[in-house]
């Protein structure tokens, strides 16, 4: 989440002090990201030094006014239509747990793969209590806590599939398990 | 206590010798009234068997299914149907609204249809559809409603009159995700008002709306989740960043 941006996104409506920011930030991304005025102010401050803001009014922060220059504007509409970074995080732990369970003779994988599902199913029940009791006008919350939602429902799709693809697979004897050679596991490629 | 579906060690057979299909092992189950839970599981995971099994669609082929207390085996075939019609509803895929009659008779038909005489059921019907916001869409036809408004007189038909159990597999059907999520919240109100409700959803987002998500797999209950605590815990831990 970009601080700077979206305090940029509040200025556009017009001037506003730091402590408006601060709870109008909040309340419009459904209290998810809690933000202290500290860091509204250092972000305020920034912003001016770089000419995206300017403030009116003199003598302690609190009391001054903050309202966006028309520079500010230009790097507002250039951030949002900016696609954001979609790489992958070079390692995904679900993902490499998986991997070392395969290696790890005496684990059932599957049920290890049920012990996540189950866990991220649960956060998204704490999620949906969330959203529901907020209501369906609260539309901020909403489109927050579905952005969540949906971030774990793909891991519980990637397990469902590791399930069956994991199904699929000739069950080994003891003996192959024995003799098998230890192979490492290929690093996993992650995209420029 | 008694619960409002109860399925004690059931299992479900198809075929026989070589080709026997178990669709489901040993399940042990219980619905409380006022709980939505959900169901989850790969394909073939037996589901839908479960479901149609509680809701007396078919027999299991060993085990027990009580609804409000009632074994299903020990009462005759006949009563079998009654309990069927008037303690159970189902809310499926594509709605099932009779397209020839109005959303009001859609509702009043199963009261109808139970003996129940014609201006009972209709007031009945009528606060059904109060209870799902539709009672102003009454008198019209399936195809003169949205999309929505199907969806909230299917629910209303299936919660009409005395009924304590809302079965509901893959209700969801082909819609988009919030209107999806606007059955979900549907099934869920409805529970709050003191009905049983069990849904068969393979999408995690919808699951999540249940109290309780029950995992099966080849046809055993491996696994359920644990009542979430509150969301204020959320937002204090791993939600703040």
């Amino acid at each position: 989440m970009s601080v700077p941006h979206a305090l940029l996104a509040l200025l556009r409506q017009g001037p506003k002090y730091g402590l408006r920011l601060q709870s109008e930030f909040e309340s419009r991304t459904g209290d998810v990201w809690p933000l202290n005025v500290g860091q509204v102010y250092t972000t305020l401050q920034r912003l001016e030094r770089d000419g995206l803001v300017e403030a009116t009014g003199e003598g302690e922060r609190s009391r001054k006014r903050y309202r966006i220059t028309s520079a500010g504007e230009r790097e507002l509409s250039q951030w949002l239509g900016n696609p954001p970074d979609l790489v992958p995080p070079p390692r995904d732990e679900l993902v490499i747990k998986v991997l070392v369970a395969l290696q790890v003779p005496g684990i059932d994988v599957h049920e290890l793969l049920q012990v996540h599902r189950r866990h991220v199913i649960e956060t998204m029940q704490r999620y949906t209590q969330v959203k529901a009791a907020a209501g369906e006008e609260d539309v901020p919350l909403a489109l927050v806590v579905d952005a969540e939602l949906f971030r774990l429902e793909a891991i519980v799709r990637w397990l469902d599939a590791a399930d069956v693809r994991l199904k699929r697979l000739p069950s080994p004897t003891p003996t192959e398990v024995v003799d098998a050679p230890l192979e490492p596991t290929r690093p996993m490629e992650v995209s420029p | 206590m008694t619960s409002a579906l109860e399925l004690r060690q059931v299992s479900k057979v198809y075929g026989s010798g070589p080709s026997e299909v178990r669709a489901l092992h040993d399940v042990d189950l219980s619905v409380e009234r006022e709980e939505l839970v959900a169901v989850m599981g790969p394909s073939g995971s037996g589901k839908s068997t479960l479901l149609t099994i509680a809701g007396s669609l078919e027999e299991a082929s060993s085990g027990q299914v009580l609804v409000d207390g009632i074994d299903l085996a020990t009462v005759s075939r006949s009563d079998r149907s009654k309990l069927r019609r008037r303690s159970i509803g189902y809310v499926f895929q594509d709605f099932n609204l009779l397209p020839g009659l109005t959303a009001l008779e859609n509702v009043t038909l199963p009261l109808e249809l139970d003996g129940v005489r014609a201006r009972a059921a209709r007031t009945s019907a009528r606060d059904a559809l109060e209870q799902l916001d539709v009672a102003d869409r009454a008198d019209r036809f399936p195809d003169e409603l949205s999309g929505g408004e199907r969806q909230r007189v299917a629910i209303a038909r299936a919660i009409v009159g005395e009924r304590g159990l809302l079965l509901a597999d893959e209700p969801t059907g082909a819609l988009d995700s919030v209107n999806g999520e606007g059955v979900m919240r549907l099934l869920r109100d409805a529970t709050q008002r003191g009905v049983a409700g069990v849904v068969v959803t393979h999408e995690a987002h919808l699951a999540s709306w249940a109290d309780r998500v029950v995992f099966l797999r080849d046809g055993h209950v491996v696994d359920q989740t644990v009542a979430p605590p509150g969301p204020e815990s959320l937002l204090a831990a791993g939600g703040r960043r």
